[in-house]
């Protein structure tokens, strides 16, 4: 048969091919895969969808809101869910609660994006050259590392916006100075497997470089389990901003943050169980999405489970 | 000149009571354009020594002379363009998320070549690979051509010398087959110098001149391929490796 | 020869994204007290085929066979309850590579003597007497030092041995090995061979030795299937082997190296789009 004989491929047959035509389309076949792969996970794209409805949320957050989330009304504070025109309630200085949500949602996915991306890199940087480079600097390294790994987390975050003052973004940096040291353990241990493999070995024959060997062909292979493990620790990020939030550490009053509304409403939550409530839901949900997520990416990133 | 010539060449690994000596006291050369077979049971040092000389592990002492020069401890990308080494698993040697081209495309572009697409093109024809596998990821090839793109990779430097270990163990004998016809070919087109280690003789016996048997780091015998055939070894050890090799009926 | 084995019709499915992926193909023979080999390609089903008579394909795989009775018995209609006793009692299995097998943090004596005693109501001391006398059935020249040590001290030949010597342990019937030895240097794998024809030919068991390795295949057993995508294609004597007929069998052959006939060239076996699709042939008798 020759070529001409064959039908033109649709694009599924197209992405779907064994024999890519050009580098792009090498790399779209590859992704398009993956995705079927991660699609077939319900409980994973369940929390995508949560999480895409996060980001619709808080980006078109002025448009959604029903209510302005900073303008008390004194006269219609406390007020019980359902209430026409509060939906999720007020809270004891009247703000709608549902507008505070989703108002909240910005700082949310703002301190989970900025802890995602601070807080791997660091750890991916010092871990690999740690475990590629061996030898004092992987001693000097790791001990660093198991002090901050020493602390519990939640006191070394304190320290710092003790030192640094209460606010959002001396948050985000505490929570990402905490959060670095198991991101970097996996990464070393992961690079000492990488390091003595024969296709290292091979561009190492080839005279290439650490810097080359690391950042080009260590990191791609250190990334989808800090991805798979970062998703996992969203929760725990989120739930650390609350914490601080709650302490009176992170956000601070009057702004929405959800750990915030958790601790002014922690005042009332035996008479007016919304106020606390419903941030804690909000919470719960986005923890449980991103774990979800992770499951899901899990399968398809790392290998060593599922096949064969 | 010698292609390699190896004097009194020792390797360990470990410090003090741990150190283990892989290589002891080994000696051979390999004239340029020869082929030349390190054979012996695992743990001989038979691939350790082949690791030596490409500088994988700097613990050895002893000459390693390559194309007239003796190398010390530092090798660099110019030794690296003479001497390249195909390896044993192709299912370990190539990257798992690089595709044939973005493989061939950086070791290239390594050693400074500037027609990069053209070269690729040729390597891939030369290694038995159409264009269609130049975009393919090692997940997408099956083991033989996996090892035909390790190999067309250790060619694109233009080396002298391939060192190859046991570049066909981990191939079905079918397979096994093309390889060995392949560096067969490649030998007598670019006149190369070839220094290959295997466990199975009659794989040696294929692609060799001589041979030298290890046993436990040491080099017991070195003989040609002509008086293995006709079991003029001179060590007992050598005989018993191949009549073991030869089936199970044979030995009696 | 009485029938041990007897398979008819065995198909091994598994569904992928593309459709049924069909990895063994109407397989059909009997095993009695004698060696069988297995002989195929990586792909060619032969893993395939010993691992579903112990029904050890997992989901989503799917195994069927018009008949797969061991001694007249339904394997297939067998409970998974059932098939444990099977497993191990009546048909062994040994792999590649024993490392996989055994418990890393525990004694190989202690493994040994712990699978006897599962078997049988024996005291502690009566199993470990049994366990030295076993390590020493498969020539393993001093058992009571291998008996304290731990599976990553012992080398890979001594390693499989030691799991001959507990799949030995309930006397089994049956004993399937998957490439018992390509893990091993030649002269190792000589031994480890030459365990396994000693048992076979004293208790009488039924072997089926799965291989890559068409000349081992040929010099140890008594009967080759050789398989080629999943199916039979052609059945011989071991020692006619190099009568073969089909033209897979023959290029295998040709496509070898031989120390005692160098070639200029190795042949390269083309593979004919039309094997895939002839018929099974039956390996029974």
């Amino acid at each position: 048969m020759s070529i001409n004989d064959l039908p033109r491929p649709t694009w599924r047959e197209w992405l779907l091919t064994d024999t890519p035509t050009s580098r792009n389309h090498a790399r779209l076949a590859n992704m398009y895969q993956a995705w079927l792969a991660f699609r077939g996970n319900h409980m994973a794209m369940f929390g995508l969808g949560i999480l895409l409805f996060l980001v619709f949320v808080a980006a078109l957050a002025p448009w959604l809101a029903p209510h302005d989330p900073f303008i008390q009304d004194l006269g219609a504070r406390l007020q019980p869910p359902g209430t026409p025109g509060y939906i999720l309630g007020s809270d004891s200085l009247g703000r709608d609660i549902l507008s505070r949500l989703i108002y909240g949602s910005r700082i949310t996915l703002y301190i989970v994006t900025l802890v995602a991306i601070v807080a791997p890199l660091a750890g991916l940087f010092v871990g690999t050259v740690a475990g590629y480079a061996g030898g004092w600097a992987d001693i000097l390294l790791m001990r660093i590392t198991d002090i901050f790994l020493a602390f519990p987390r939640l006191v070394l975050a304190l320290a710092f916006v003790a030192a640094l003052g209460a606010g959002i973004e001396n948050a985000v940096l505490a929570i990402s100075l905490t959060a670095w040291p198991p991101y970097a353990r996996i990464a070393r241990a992961e690079t000492l497997t990488i390091r003595n493999t024969d296709y290292i070995h091979a561009i190492r024959l080839q005279g290439a470089g650490p810097l080359r060997i690391i950042t080009k062909h260590i990191w791609p292979l250190c990334i989808s389990s800090l991805v798979v493990r970062v998703t996992l620790d969203m929760a725990g990020i989120i739930l650390a901003a609350a914490g601080l939030g709650f302490l009176g550490l992170g956000a601070q009053p009057p702004s929405p943050e959800w750990g915030a509304m958790i601790s002014e409403g922690r005042k009332f939550i035996l008479d007016h169980w919304w106020v606390a409530t419903m941030p804690g839901l909000a919470i719960f949900t986005v923890s449980l999405a991103f774990n979800l997520l992770g499951d899901g990416l899990r399968d398809v990133l790392d290998p060593k489970e599922g096949k064969s | 000149m010698n292609g390699i010539t190896i004097e009194n060449l020792n390797v360990w690994f470990g410090d003090y009571e741990d150190r283990v000596d892989a290589v002891k006291g080994a000696s051979f050369s390999v004239p340029k354009g020869g082929s030349f077979g390190l054979v012996g049971e695992s743990g001989s040092g038979k691939s350790t020594i082949l690791r030596a000389i490409m500088g994988l592990f700097d613990t050895w002492s002893g000459k390693i002379e390559v194309l007239g020069e003796t190398l010390t401890h530092k090798r660099d990308r110019e030794f690296y363009r003479k001497v390249q080494m195909v390896f044993q698993d192709p299912y370990a040697s190539l990257h798992p998320r690089q595709s044939v081209d973005q493989v061939l495309s950086e070791t290239l572009s390594l050693h400074g070549f500037k027609d990069i697409d053209a070269r690729i093109s040729k390597l891939l024809e030369d290694v038995g690979l159409g264009p269609a596998f130049r975009f393919r990821y090692p997940h997408q090839l099956s083991g033989g051509q996996r090892q035909r793109v390790a190999i067309a990779r250790a060619l694109a430097p233009e080396p002298e010398i391939l060192l190859l270990d046991e570049p066909t163990s981990a191939l079905d004998v079918s397979v096994q087959a093309e390889i060995l016809n392949l560096l067969s070919d490649l030998r007598a087109e670019r006149k190369l110098t070839y220094l290959m280690v295997s466990h199975d003789l009659a794989v040696v016996g294929h692609l060799c001149h001589d041979i030298a048997v290890m046993q436990l780091g040491k080099i017991v015998e070195v003989l040609s391929i002509e008086d293995m055939r006709a079991l003029q070894t001179r060590e007992d050890y050598t005989r018993t490796l191949l009549q073991a090799s030869m089936g199970y009926e044979l030995r009696g | 020869m009485t029938k041990l084995l007897d398979v008819e019709n065995l198909w091994v499915k598994f569904p992928t994204r593309n459709g049924i992926f069909d990895a063994v193909r109407g397989v059909s023979f009997t095993l009695g007290q004698e060696r069988l080999g297995i002989v195929g390609e990586s792909g060619s089903g032969k893993s395939m085929t010993g691992r579903a008579i112990l029904r050890l394909i997992r989901k989503p795989g799917i195994v069927t066979a018009d008949k797969m009775e061991l001694d007249g018995q339904d394997l297939l209609a067998m409970s998974e309850k059932e098939m444990r006793k099977v497993r191990g009692q009546r048909i062994s299995m040994i792999m590649q590579d024993p490392k996989f097998s055994l418990n890393p943090v525990m004694r190989v004596g202690q493994q040994i003597a712990e699978a006897y005693m599962l078997h049988t109501n024996t005291s502690k001391a009566q199993a470990k007497q049994k366990a030295l006398e076993m390590l020493d059935a498969v020539a393993i020249r001093d058992p009571e030092r291998v008996y304290n040590m731990f599976p990553h001290e012992v080398s890979g030949g001594m390693g499989q041995r030691i799991m001959i010597a507990m799949m030995l342990i309930p006397d089994p019937e049956i004993m399937i090995a998957d490439e018992p030895t390509s893990a091993l240097d030649v002269s190792v794998q000589i031994q480890v061979l030459e365990i396994m024809d000693k048992l076979v030919r004293e208790r009488g068991m039924g072997l089926i030795f799965i291989s890559h390795d068409l000349n081992l295949v040929s010099s140890f057993c008594d009967r080759v299937l050789i398989m080629y995508a999943g199916r039979v294609v052609e059945t011989l004597q071991a020692d006619k082997l190099h009568d073969a007929k089909h033209p897979y069998t023959r290029g295998l052959l040709n496509s070898l190296p031989r120390i005692d006939n160098p070639v200029e060239r190795l042949e390269v076996l083309e593979r004919d789009p039309a094997w895939r699709d002839e018929a099974s042939i039956s390996g029974a008798i």
